[in-house]
């Protein structure tokens, strides 16, 4: 008996690994202080009702922020672990399938789990506040999104220590992620977490474009809408029809697995070129999904501390909209040498390189924007200011990788990876990052102090360049991506040394902001935000108090001008005030319990499949079904009035601190 | 504050951060085998790196230039004297100026990259009044095997070519796919199981070059390396004349075992089992049933191949490919 507990257990949790060790002790020492924290200072019901039910936007907001923060700590770990490893010829600090373990969870984390939340987290706390409504067009599928998404990336991580991480590539490509190679539960972890969180994805998409486009505040016509939202909407577009096919094809190489089907293996007439076709017709607009909602923080935060209005606006929405639908159209550019001929391989070279023609317009936009303004450099501006020339590089490889016939040399090279970190940090990284600084204030009531975001900007900035322009160069030297060691003979070593220094320059520069948040949080009354309008900013979202009330604006604003807030205080500065309309009870969405629920059934059937547990997956299931009954049959309450005295009363406490 | 020293400061920061990687780009060893090309093929891609690069980076310099003026230019400093103008936010003229430079760039450039995509187009022969070398290449876990089928040897993790005489690689994988890449002789192609692809190279001058498998085919990925030997029409014989009296024959028992997953180090067969490398090509192929990747691999611009292994669908293997769900 106590042996067949032993096998289980060896098999059930990885053994055998310092690291891994290191990392359940950690864990299980974590979850023992929160529970201790909670239990002591009597938090849980705070917690339960104020966060995990609520469905408040922008509590949702930060809950996503906050997750996004974590995976970017977990990610970046498994970023310098591999950079170590890298750094000289022949070590083996980690043996090369933990090495491919360890690049799987990272690109998976960085992309699914890092970037998206932190994405859909700007999205929460900006978009409703920037056209003027009082919450998104369906709170309850909001908070679900965010707790599929949770869930999702929960039970990704916890193939760490149970079962065992994936480790065949971020995509995964069959027939390597196929049972005949991949045996192991580490590839179910990844089609479930991801499918998990996939969910929520799409969910959210769909309720940010049905938010815009039925709740932005009287007057907002689509060409006076602030450009973020803009390309909130667009990037929303991108998802409602990208994410299905990720879904699809991951319920399809599930199937392979779990029910024997032959989708993707040669035998039986199955065939992994389709999964590529299709993971890249997710992948590569995936891509732009997450790449233009940072365009539209650039445009935000460029205007407004330039003190000047956004330039080309319309060509800039065009711009965006272009982009969006022409990332449908170059998934084959990332499989230029699978032998497509020559037609293909012209037709998709060239409908990438026509990205870069409004992607330029963007550029140009964004330096006439700066040009007869007056800059400060406060620190988002300094991570707009970053993006520019950076972005410039990563376009510039961009546009050399879509040259097919050249492709030949870089696919899977260093080159490759250079480029697309060079996208993705300084693109989009650097873009959430910016809009995080632009609105913690709106968040949290309080700015971040300056210094230490100075220090970390540097740090992460002079880090990223040390990073991975040697990684170019290390691309024509031939050495291929996804290496786990290489030998002296090959003389990588001096490049990979200085691109393993800078990992850790930004490593560095990201405790700096750990630091930067400590120390706002510390200092929080003296950086507090009186005014709710800390940048001088163009939009509504800076017109109401920060943090921003549970209601947002006391009264809809009635929309006149395309930068209404900034015209608002011209005209009030000459002395002409709006006529504000009286203060009547708002109606909210009631908080629920049932998104977490119903997320926690999903974890559970997910933590079954993986393991192909009936026990767990069929409960799992039904809970879930069960949540769906609830929630369509028995919660019509599900609304409530805050009365107008009350929201007087409010209004009255936060604008009379000012 | 006074901003004197952190100026200094930050310059010196530069001044180092970009001389430190002037140096490791350039001066550190390794060496820039994209930029060395020994072949006809790798040369035309070297030119065409070039040329795309410099077109894109005629647009990009100088507008990296404007950053910096600009954000220099317009910053908010008391004794900043230049014009303020926060409304001027649309110009008709200025807007199509830079609509139209991306556009006349990326049309010169989809111009130059669609002539040179069918002009190097891998499965295409090359030019050249040579008979060529076939090399019939596997992509195995975790190392490579290579075929002569005229010659009738096999190698391991090791290629022989002859100087200027033009190389017809026939590819396939019997494990997870991979990529052929002599980044000297010129780019990459995918190998891949059920499928023949086709990639042809020459090399030009004698010597050793490097050549790896490029994409991630599981845990031992990195040791796929393989060196390319780039001999004389005299050495070449000579070797093969060798190979053929003191190496061991490859039998089918011996495929099968070298197949199996794990490392191996370079070694030479002195003969092949007939039909071996179609086996591995139709090994999934069921009878019947039409084959999806006929024709696949840009097989159809070379006309009827006499080798062309995907055609002979009916061949099919005998030998136990076990191991397969």
């Amino acid at each position: 008996m106590l042996d067949k507990i032993k096998e289980f257990a060896s098999t059930f949790f990885v053994t055998g690994d310092p690291m891994i060790y290191g990392a359940d002790v950690s864990i299980a020492l974590a979850m023992i202080g929160i529970v201790f924290v909670l239990t002591y200072f009597k938090k849980w019901g705070w917690l339960w009702k104020n966060w995990l039910t609520t469905v408040d936007h922008k509590k949702v907001g930060i809950m996503y922020i906050l997750a996004a923060i974590l995976m970017l700590f977990r990610g970046g770990v498994d970023a310098l672990l591999m950079r170590l490893q890298l750094a000289t010829p022949d070590v083996t600090l980690l043996h090369p399938e933990h090495y491919n373990q360890i690049f799987t969870t990272h690109g998976t984390i960085m992309i699914l789990f890092m970037a998206m939340p932190l994405m859909f987290g700007l999205f929460n706390i900006a978009v409703p506040l920037q056209i003027g409504a009082r919450d998104v067009a369906f709170p309850f599928l909001n908070a679900l999104s965010f707790w599929l998404f949770f869930m999702g990336a929960m039970l990704f991580n916890l193939s760490f220590v149970i079962g065992g991480s994936p480790d065949a590539g971020w995509l995964s490509y069959p027939p390597l992620s196929e049972l005949q190679f991949s045996p192991g539960v580490g590839q179910n972890f990844y089609i479930w977490g991801i499918q998990i969180s996939g969910i929520g994805s799409l969910a959210t998409g769909i309720n940010f474009i049905v938010t815009i486009i039925k709740m932005r505040a009287p007057g907002m016509t689509w060409m006076k809408m602030p450009v973020f939202t803009w390309s909130v909407f667009s990037s929303c577009v991108i998802i409602i029809f990208a994410f299905p096919i990720l879904t699809v094809t991951l319920a399809l190489l599930f199937l392979d697995r779990f029910g024997g089907g032959h989708f993707f293996t040669l035998d039986f007439g199955g065939n992994p070129m389709m999964y590529i076709n299709l993971i890249w017709m997710w992948g590569h607009p995936e891509v732009y999904i997450v790449v233009i909602p940072a365009f539209g923080i650039y445009s935000e935060v460029i205007s407004v501390f330039s003190k000047k209005k956004l330039f080309g606006y319309k060509s800039m929405v065009y711009a965006m909209f272009m982009i969006a639908i022409l990332s449908f159209f170059t998934w084959a550019h990332h499989f230029f040498t699978m032998g497509s001929g020559a037609d293909v391989n012209a037709f998709f070279a060239i409908s990438t390189m026509v990205i870069a023609i409004p992607t330029g317009v963007k550029v140009f936009n964004w330096l006439f924007t700066m040009y007869r303004g007056k800059i400060t450099f406060k620190t988002p501006m300094m991570w707009a200011i970053a993006f520019i020339p950076n972005f410039l590089i990563a376009g510039l490889t961009g546009v050399m990788l879509s040259v097919a016939p050249a492709d030949f040399q870089f696919h899977n090279s260093y080159f490759l990876v250079a480029h697309f970190h060079s996208a993705l940090i300084g693109g989009v990284v650097f873009g959430y990052l910016a809009g995080l600084y632009y609105w913690w204030p709106k968040m949290f009531g309080f700015t971040l102090p300056e210094t230490p975001g100075k220090w970390a900007f540097w740090f992460w900035n002079i880090g990223f360049y040390v990073c991975f322009i040697p990684q170019y160069s290390l691309g024509l030297m031939g050495m291929t991506r996804r290496l786990s060691t290489y030998g002296w003979d090959t003389g990588w070593q001096p490049l990979n040394l200085v691109s393993t220094v800078g990992a850790f320059l930004m490593g560095i520069g990201f405790l700096f902001q750990v630091l930067q948040i400590l120390l706002g949080i510390k200092n929080f009354r003296k950086l507090k935000d009186t005014t709710g309008d800390p940048w001088g900013g163009h939009t509504l979202e800076w017109s109401i108090p920060s943090p921003a009330p549970e209601y947002n604006f006391a009264t809809i604003p009635q929309v006149e001008e395309r930068d209404d807030w900034w015209a608002e205080k011209d005209k009030r500065a000459k002395g002409i005030f709006r006529k504000q309309p009286p203060i009547e009870a708002i109606h909210m969405p009631k908080n629920s319990a049932i998104p977490f629920i119903m997320s926690v059934f999903f974890f559970i059937a997910g933590f079954g499949f993986v393991f192909g547990w009936s026990i767990f997956y069929i409960p799992g299931l039904i809970g879930v079904a069960i949540c769906m009954i609830c929630r369509s049959f028995f919660s019509y309450d599900g609304d409530y009035y805050i009365p107008a005295d009350e929201v007087k009363r409010t209004e009255a406490a936060i604008r009379g601190s000012v | 504050m006074n901003k004197k020293p952190k100026a200094i400061i930050a310059l010196v920061l530069t001044v180092l951060t970009v001389a430190l990687l002037i140096w490791t780009c350039f001066y550190a060893g390794g060496k820039y085998v994209v930029f060395d090309p020994k072949g006809p093929i790798g040369q035309a891609q070297k030119e065409l790196i070039i040329l795309s690069t410099s077109m894109a980076a005629l647009l990009i310099v100088p507008v990296m230039f404007l950053t910096f003026f600009i954000i220099w230019r317009y910053r908010d400093a008391p004794d900043n004297k230049a014009k303020y103008q926060p409304h001027w936010d649309d110009s008709k003229k200025l807007e199509t100026v830079w609509w139209s430079i991306p556009i006349v760039v990326i049309l010169i450039l989809a111009v130059i990259t669609a002539r040179y995509t069918y002009l190097l187009e891998p499965s295409k022969p090359m030019a050249s009044t040579q008979k060529p070398v076939t090399i019939q290449v596997t992509a195995l876990d975790w190392k490579w095997l290579f075929m002569y089928p005229e010659e009738g040897i096999a190698t391991v993790n090791e290629i022989h070519i002859p100087k200027g005489v033009p190389v017809r690689f026939e590819l396939t994988a019997d494990a997870p796919m991979n990529s052929f890449w002599i980044p000297q002789l010129g780019g990459q192609i995918y190998t891949m199981s059920g499928m023949a692809m086709k990639l042809h190279l020459q090399a030009d001058q004698e010597g050793t070059y490097f050549g790896s498998g490029a994409n991630f085919s599981g845990e031992h990925f990195g040791q796929m390396r393989f060196d390319v030997e780039v001999q004389s029409d005299e050495e070449y014989k000579n070797w093969v004349a060798n190979i053929k009296k003191q190496s061991k024959p490859l039998t089918k028992d011996g495929y099968l075992a070298l197949a199996k997953p794990g490392l191996s180090q370079p070694d030479e067969y002195s003969s092949i089992p007939d039909g071996l490398f179609q086996d591995i090509v139709t090994k999934y192929v069921v009878e019947g049933a039409p084959n999806p990747h006929g024709g696949h691999g840009g097989a159809s611009t070379e006309g009827s191949s006499k080798s062309g292994s995907t055609e002979d669908t009916g061949t099919m293997s005998n030998m136990n490919m076990s191991g397969h769900n």
